[in-house]
């Protein structure tokens, strides 16, 4: 893909995009702290983080570990209720968590998770495990229609000839093989949103790119929105459109995958980019060097929550919450950097 | 292309005494290592030969299974049953003093006694292994106190201080049980227990697999600042190339229990001559640069149970000609000027009359950055 030169077009706000499939708007979750001492206490894991996916589009989802991206897939695929917040399907918000439209949701919004060991139960064959994906969602499927779904399934997924694998257990299938199965089975539903939360990070490196590629290709097959957890930032230039970085719960830069990675504007997201391994600019990292402990979250620090951490933090940054501002190439950041009338620190600017 | 921050020329021991750099300090020669006795025995090894030379950092990387943590476990006598060395030597040569240890012919109090002082290791999912009940600071004491029960305990305090210091955590924390720590932290702990007797030879196994990349930056930069300071060896294990490419002097691949490739960091990044390296370092999608499609490598990693004949690799490479599927390719040097003494066990380089792919031939054909 070409490099983006000068002022880009404004990507991220011009509104003759794809439809919007799943939407979050201060999306909130609060996990009790539970014991004496935990009393009234929370871990404010996710913080009012809204989030866009359309269809035919992938976005990733990147920050360190304990940022709340699980959390943040979880509340989307309705596992456990928000503190507060919306998720919107469609523009419909979801108000139900039982019932037909719960159902129909639930087929419509299909997650992938990190561990292809863990997700598939190893008393049942791939038969068992896609008929039922297949039955769940569409009842009355005569004998002959649900061999050739199931057919269908493994074909789309890349494992032929089908024979070879519908019969098999999950120990017997190897790790990629095992994360297409998970694979086919959220595919089984029919579904128009994908969660994939770290869907390879658990797979050999050899074998990531085929999963990754994979993914990618359903997705423009299908017209899926794929929402695409990981902590490899690289991976997300790769993979992903538009890339959306968390950083302790919250937001804190979001806009098109290449512009994040190539020139993050969020403190946050520029330490996340230096720290990445990188063959070719080995002396870089040295110049920046990273520092600090990711904070709690029972007791997040006042004001951006980045803000011990932060080399650029002002007097503002530890008293107030930045919202997002527009921070250049249709990206925005969580960041008081880019308010009007603040000057530009020396060093804040990482172009590749 | 950037400077590399982290060479040495000399090594200067804590205790003064000088050691040319190059000196091998370890040497694993021909260890194999089945995992069990009969026909379904696990081959995890086979011939692996390697040197770690004073101060060097050794990078092992390869995919899943194919035998890293074996050969740690193996080269410091620490394999767990069913696992069995079936054969080879491991030469421990001291830098500070004349000893020369035969690891396979050393008694077991010689092999106490020489654990965490002479050779330490840094165990796959360390920050785990931290015992739940005991403040970190007892447990750095305990290891210390056995090592050196000369030594107050009042001493030892004071080292394990100076130790957490050294690896970027407060001496305050001390006290800390392992659950008030972050898992960077408890790493940090592993290593600086690693550390605590000022060891020749450290080996870690996948250290900042399991952190994210700021904190593995972290504890890279700490580690290499220490090893800069101290003078120790290093023998590192992960699965991610682009960072051995980063931290280490030199490094070996692996496949299915074998070594095929051993080649200086920025050699082998910019002129890899095994098919199944080039592979694996397009593996991994690059952070800057041009975007372009990545394919991986095709099939998946062999049974060590029932490895192909000739080159393990064979079945997936996408070069493979006539011997490849019948004679098994040696691990030997390629025999050309300028290549140093990089090994490759790859018939492609053998001397066949064959046309070498131009991404792996010898002739200086510069690669086209990060591709
Ligand atoms: N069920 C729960 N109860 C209490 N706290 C929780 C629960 N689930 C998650 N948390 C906390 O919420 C925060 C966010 O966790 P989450 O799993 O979403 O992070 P993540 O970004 O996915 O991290 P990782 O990269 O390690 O997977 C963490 O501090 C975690 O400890
Ligand atoms: N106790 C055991 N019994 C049988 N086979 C074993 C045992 N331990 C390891 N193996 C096998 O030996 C091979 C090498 O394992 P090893 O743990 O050394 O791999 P590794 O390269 O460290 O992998 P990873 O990157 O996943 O840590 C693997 O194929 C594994 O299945
Ligand atoms: S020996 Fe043959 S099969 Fe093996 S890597 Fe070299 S060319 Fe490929
Ligand atoms: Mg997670
Ligand atoms: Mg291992």
């Amino acid at each position: 893909m070409a490099q983006r030169e000068g002022p880009a077009t404004d990507a991220a706000t011009t509104p003759t995009e794809d439809p919007i499939m799943l939407e979050a708007r201060a999306l909130t979750k609060h996990f009790p702290v539970r014991g004496l001492r935990g009393r009234g206490k929370a871990v404010r894991a996710v913080e009012s983080v809204d989030l866009t996916l359309r269809r035919g589009q992938v976005v990733a989802l990147v920050g360190e570990s304990g940022s709340g991206k699980s959390t943040v897939a979880r509340l989307l695929a309705q596992l456990y209720p928000a503190t507060s917040g919306q998720v919107l399907l469609r523009g419909e918000p979801v108000k139900v968590r039982f019932g037909r439209r719960f159902r129909a949701y639930c087929r419509q919004v299909q997650m992938i998770f990190q561990d292809p060991f863990a997700s598939l139960n190893p008393i049942h064959t791939v038969r068992y495990v896609l008929t039922r994906s297949l039955r769940i969602h569409h009842r009355g499927l005569s004998k002959e229609e649900l061999e050739t779904r199931l057919a269908g399934l493994l074909e789309q997924v890349h494992l032929r000839p089908a024979e070879r694998y519908i019969d098999k257990f999950p120990h017997e299938l190897s790790g990629g093989q095992r994360q297409r199965i998970a694979i086919a089975r959220a595919l089984g539903a029919r579904p128009t949103v994908l969660l994939a939360d770290e869907p390879v990070s658990m797979l050999d490196v050899s074998i990531r790119l085929g999963v990754l590629n994979l993914l990618k290709e359903l997705k423009e097959e299908l017209d899926l929105a794929i929402l695409y957890i990981t902590h490899d930032i690289a991976s997300a230039r790769y993979f992903a459109d538009r890339t959306v970085v968390m950083y302790a719960g919250e937001v804190v830069e979001s806009g098109d995958s290449e512009s994040v990675t190539q020139n993050p504007a969020h403190p946050y997201t520029q330490l996340l980019v230096s720290s990445a391994p990188d063959p070719d600019k080995l002396a870089d990292a040295a110049e920046r060097p990273a520092r600090g402990e990711p904070p709690s979250l029972i007791k997040p620090p006042s004001g951006c929550r980045f803000h011990p951490r932060c080399p650029f933090a002002m007097d503002r940054c530890k008293t107030e919450s930045p919202p997002s501002l527009p921070a250049g190439d249709g990206r925005v950041a969580a960041c008081w950097l880019y308010a009007e009338g603040v000057e530009k620190p020396a060093g804040l600017e990482v172009k590749a | 292309m950037g400077q590399r921050v982290n060479k040495v020329d000399t090594a200067v021991t804590s205790t003064g005494h000088r050691a040319a750099v190059g000196d091998p300090v370890l040497e694993i020669r021909n260890l194999s290592v089945d995992y069990g006795y009969d026909d379904s025995a696990v081959h995890a090894l086979r011939d692996v030969s390697l040197t770690l030379g004073v101060g060097e950092v050794l990078g092992l990387a390869g995919e899943s299974g194919c035998g890293k943590s074996t050969l740690a476990y193996a080269a410091t006598r620490l394999l767990p049953p069913p696992g069995v060395i079936t054969g080879g030597d491991v030469i421990f040569h001291s830098s500070r003093d004349d000893r020369r240890l035969d690891l396979f012919a050393m008694s077991d109090d010689q092999l106490r006694a020489s654990r965490w002082d002479d050779m330490a290791i840094v165990f796959q999912g360390a920050m785990n292994s931290l015992n739940p009940v005991y403040r970190v600071g007892k447990q750095l004491i305990d290891v210390m106190t056995a090592h050196r029960p000369d030594r107050s305990r009042g001493q030892h305090r004071a080292r394990a201080k100076e130790l957490l210091e050294m690896v970027g955590i407060s001496p305050d924390r001390i006290n800390s049980y392992p659950h008030q720590l972050s898992g960077g932290m408890r790493q940090r702990v592993m290593i600086a227990m690693a550390l605590a007797l000022e060891p020749q030879v450290v080996i870690m196994d996948e250290p900042t697999t399991a952190l994210d990349v700021v904190m593995q930056r972290q504890i890279v930069e700490q580690l290499v600042k220490l090893r800069n300071e101290l003078g120790f060896s290093v023998i590192f294990i992960t699965h991610d190339v682009s960072l051995l490419i980063e931290l280490a002097d030199r490094i070996a691949i692996m496949y299915a229990g074998q070594i095929i490739e051993d080649a200086t960091a920025d050699d082998l990044y910019r002129r890899p001559r095994h098919p199944y390296t080039y592979g694996l370092l397009n593996s991994f999608p690059p952070l800057h640069g041009p975007r372009r499609e990545l394919s991986g490598i095709p099939g998946s990693p062999p049974d060590l149970t029932a490895l192909p004949a000739g080159c393990p690799f064979h079945p997936r490479c996408p070069h493979a000609f006539d011997p490849c599927d019948g004679k098994r390719p040696e691990l030997q040097g390629t025999g050309r000027e300028g290549e140093g003494h990089r090994q490759v066990a790859c018939f492609l380089h053998d001397g066949y009359e064959v046309a070498v792919p131009g991404h792996l031939a010898i002739a200086p054909k510069p690669r086209e950055k990060s591709s």
